[in-house]
């Protein structure tokens, strides 16, 4: 008898494991022209937890503090061997996440996979999202460059410019009034403990959900597969599509390992509170659309400061993009229609805002 | 789903395809774990970081006597007055970045470049240098001077 | 009086009040009513009161009278009383001591402001300026040329025309000045050379204010221009290292003997340019050659110290090539960067070391910066190699990967080709 069926045996008379197991056996993808946007949801979790993995790693080598932070970032990419590729392959596969986490998030409002039963794996996603942008600007001040700390004193003077509460946002986020040790070693542990931690459970949750309502049907396709049950066709989990999915991981392993090598990680020089803004801050490219729509917004509309509307527009943006399925059913015919508009301005606007914030001037 | 089972069951292609699938599997993860098991093991040089250096050892100066270090990436200056004091201070001259030097017979720290001088706590007292020299801290570690960084938060 | 009169009375008292009021804080702590007049009149007589504002003296309470004498009470003609000494118009010659009856009086200055030195008047009587003066001559430069006179600010503020950022324009305004300084018969390219110059460099674009300006050199109250035998040492105020190994070096008395101007002699005095290595050897921009004779012994010397200063030079360059590629690629060579920081600190002591003259010395400075440079060539040469590892080991990683991918591929082709293994399921 192989090892393998011995194995399976002995977890079979204590935990029924073929019981355990069948449902997995049976998962199926449904299969048709749109299948290849079902991959992405299943790289932004390969890419979670090579963020997981190196920065495990990294944590074992990275000290937080206004005098360490950035030598200790200097010693893993200089002394620790393979450092520089931990780091690196950290630093690309947190852009690449971030990146195919949005995509994902598009592929299913175009998908309208969103639809009744699935409001709430939509809204567990779409707070995943803000969790992963969270980790994105965490991360980035952690070691403790001149373009780090500028873009969280900006970052964070934004979010102070809340109405009301904006300033106890602010000091709540940086540990003081200015951006110093402190806020490093805040970031940290947000970055560390508290996003982790909410991260995992969210994702439990969001694949618990995705598994019990199986994948969604682009409703076009629905339609007539329901026409014609016999062209309905379904692509076994194990090991078909999963095998396809090692795939793509692996071309992402690969990308990422290029990356690091030939382009490794900037370093940057030490920032120094005292010392001006260089020139062309900016945030990463993620959060790009929003710094340059507060640019572009006049500094007074109406009798309200120019950045506060902005805030606010964003804010009440992403508060109804989180409620969008529950809009769905009110909207029949035109309604469908303004939502899909609404969602292809959306994303025209965040690539070409995106695109513009890097137009050299 | 196929059965796993005996190779000699399936085709010879099939064992061909099993054989360049695993062993590409398992090229590619000792490529991956290679690495990482390189990185577990600490470097030989355990960095104080930039906060703080192993300037000199006990003994090794003498009283009126100095030491250039190198502190960061910067040079340091550490100087052992006649009094058997340990001063450190950024040996980078405020004036246009010449390395400064100790001198025994002004008890002065002096500039070549443009004949600027600073008193042993860094305060710039005659020449061109218009701001005092970056002060740090000195503290002895057993057998070594350690020099760090003044803290801040 | 009705009540009616009484409030009109009551009210031209009220403005007349306000009015004196007005009058006392407008004129400092000091009536000065010579701006009246004077502030409506046409230039030269012209002084008005936001220019006069401006002068340190105004605000420190000194009025008109002060200079000019009178009474500044008084209005109109009246203020300009002989009786109480009003003098119109200084004369030129007389400025000096009109300035020096305050500013030589130590006691008197003292109330204003004890830092300020009292010696302005004795040091000008020893500049030329001040002798040509006491022999009759107005058109020299007198104190109110150079300060100002209406609108004075202190040497410290940036707009005083003394100070030093403005001394060299401020000169320049006579002495660059070829009708003016015709009878002379002086050189008037002073401030365009030193507008060329390194010190001007430093000063006005680098705001260096340590750098030297023309009263730096040739004294600003005693201005005169240095004797021969004492322009190293005003060179040798700043740059002690050169002045000391000249000192010890066969030219100083070779120098001394022929009447030369020590440095002035390869730097010139205004337009002193950033010293390159081609003011040695025999090439087009040497100095030696200006006393040596090509092929002899000094000159064969030189042209050592020449290639051994571009050996180090280009050795520097390399090695800084290197580290550049290994910096771009990604590899961490800051101590290497800070190495070649004192490769360079080499290169320039053995420049400075030519000024003793002596071959050996100038090596040891040479060999020094070698060395520093040879092992961080070494550290460069290293990164190059552990970039050229990483793309190796990235290159095998790949490769695996490619393995896996086409096995991946091969097998799903494999299990999919029997229709078994795609089971329909009813949706």
């Amino acid at each position: 008898m192989s090892l393998l069926a011995g194995a399976r045996d002995w977890l079979d008379e204590r935990f029924h494991w073929a019981e355990l197991i069948a449902p997995l056996k049976k998962k199926t993808v449904p299969l048709h022209k749109l299948s290849p946007w079902y991959f992405l949801g299943g790289i932004t979790l390969f890419l979670f937890m090579i963020q997981v993995c190196t920065g495990i790693l990294l944590l074992l080598y990275y000290r937080p503090g206004a005098n360490e932070s950035f030598e200790s970032v200097q010693y893993i990419m200089t002394r620790v061997q393979f450092g520089w590729l931990v780091r690196s392959i950290h630093s690309y596969a947190a852009n690449l996440m971030i990146l195919t986490a949005f995509a994902h998030m598009f592929s299913v409002v175009f998908l309208r996979a969103y639809r009744k039963p699935r409001e709430l794996t939509w809204v567990s996603g779409m707070l995943l999202l803000f969790l992963a942008m969270g980790f994105g600007f965490s991360g980035y001040l952690l070691p403790w460059n001149t373009l780090a700390f500028f873009a969280t004193k900006v970052g964070t003077e934004i979010a102070g410019q809340v109405p009301l509460i904006g300033h106890g946002i602010m000091v709540f986020l940086r540990g003081g009034e200015d951006v110093t040790g402190a806020t490093v070693t805040r970031f940290f542990g947000f970055h560390v403990a508290v996003l982790p931690l909410l991260t995992t459970l969210l994702v439990l949750v969001h694949l618990a959900l995705v598994q019990y309502f199986g994948m969604s049907v682009p409703p076009g396709v629905e339609a007539r597969w329901k026409a014609s049950p016999a062209e309905a066709r379904q692509m076994k989990f194990f090991p078909n599509f999963f095998l396809r999915e090692l795939m793509a991981w692996y071309i992402a392993l690969g990308v990422l390992g290029a990356l690091a090598a030939i382009l490794p990680w900037d370093l940057g020089t030490k920032a120094d509170p005292f010392a001006s803004a260089p020139a062309g801050i900016r945030p990463e490219w993620y959060f790009m659309f929003m710094f340059q729509t507060l640019k572009e917004i006049p500094a007074k509309v109406w009798f309200l400061d120019g950045e506060v509307v902005g805030i606010l527009v964003f804010g009440a943006a992403g508060a109804l993009w989180l409620l969008l399925p529950f809009f769905d059913p009110l909207a029949r015919g035109r309604g469908r229609k303004f939502i899909m508009g609404a969602a292809i301005f959306a994303l025209s606007y965040i690539i070409a805002m995106t695109l513009y914030g890097y137009k050299p001037n | 789903m196929q059965s796993q089972d005996s190779p000699a069951a399936g085709p010879p292609r099939r064992r061909i395809v099993e054989v360049l699938l695993g062993g590409g599997l398992l090229a590619s993860f000792a490529s991956f774990f290679y690495p990482v098991l390189r990185y577990l093991i600490p470097p030989r040089v355990v960095d104080l970081g930039g906060d703080a250096v192993v300037a000199a050892k006990v003994g090794e100066l003498r009283p009126n006597g100095s030491k250039i270090f190198r502190f960061g990436s910067r040079p340091g200056l550490l100087v052992m007055t006649s009094e058997g004091e340990y001063r450190a201070l950024s040996a980078v001259c405020t004036h246009l970045s010449c390395t400064v030097q100790y001198r025994s017979d002004l008890h002065e720290i002096w500039c070549a470049c443009h004949n600027g001088l600073y008193d042993l706590n860094g305060r710039n007292i005659s020449g061109p240098p218009p701001r005092p020299l970056e002060a740090f801290h000195v503290h002895v570690r057993g057998d070594e001077i350690v020099v760090s960084r003044v803290r801040e938060a | 009086m009705a009540t009616s009169q009484i409030k009109g009375l009551a009210g031209a008292l009220f403005l007349l009040l306000g009015m004196a009021l007005c009058a006392n804080t407008a004129s400092a702590q000091a009536q000065n009513t010579c701006l009246d007049c004077h502030g409506a009149l046409d230039p030269p007589l012209q002084v008005t009161a936001e220019q006069f504002a401006s002068d340190i003296h105004a605000q420190k309470g000194l009025t008109c009278a002060g200079c000019h004498g009178g009474d500044p009470t008084k209005a109109d003609t009246d203020a300009m009383s002989k009786a109480a000494g009003f003098r119109g118009k200084v004369q030129r010659s007389q400025i000096p001591e009109l300035c020096g009856h305050c500013h030589s009086d130590g006691a008197y200055m003292r109330q204003y402001n004890p830092s300020l030195r009292t010696d302005q008047l004795a040091q000008y009587k020893t500049s030329v300026h001040g002798q040509r003066l006491a022999h009759g001559d107005t058109k020299v430069a007198v104190c109110i040329d150079c300060h100002g006179v209406h609108g004075l600010r202190p040497a410290s503020d940036a707009r005083s025309k003394v100070n030093p950022l403005n001394v060299a324009e401020t000169c320049s305004r006579c002495h660059s000045n070829a009708e003016y300084m015709k009878e002379y018969k002086i050189p008037t390219d002073q401030f365009a050379d030193y507008s060329k110059s390194v010190h001007h460099e430093a000063m006005v674009i680098r705001g260096d204010l340590s750098a030297p300006t023309c009263t730096t050199c040739h004294g600003n109250h005693g201005a005169a221009p240095p004797g021969v035998g004492s322009v190293k040492n005003v060179c040798a105020t700043c740059h002690v290292f050169q002045s000391q190994m000249f000192d010890k070096s066969s030219h100083k008395a070779a120098f001394q003997a022929a009447g030369l101007p020590g440095c002035v002699v390869c730097h010139s005095n205004h337009d002193v340019k950033h010293p390159s290595d081609v003011m040695l050897g025999t090439g087009p921009g040497s100095v030696c050659v200006r006393c040596h004779t090509p092929g002899d012994r000094c000159d064969r010397a030189t042209t050592a110290i020449h290639a051994d200063l571009t050996r180090l030079k280009d050795a520097i360059q390399e090695t800084d090539g290197v580290l550049a590629v290994a910096e771009s690629s990604g590899m961490e060579v800051s101590e290497s960067r800070l190495g070649q920081d004192q490769a360079r600190d080499s290169l320039t002591k053995a420049r400075v070391t030519i000024h003793s003259f002596r071959k050996e010395l100038v090596d040891q400075d040479i060999q020094a910066g070698l060395k520093i440079n040879a092992t961080d060539l070494q550290a460069g040469n290293n990164a190059l190699r552990e970039r050229t590892y990483r793309r190796v080991g990235l290159g095998i990683s790949v490769l695996a990967i490619l393995i896996v991918l086409l096995g991946l591929r091969a097998y799903l082709r494999l299990i999919e080709q029997n229709p078994k293994s795609e089971s329909h399921v009813e949706s």
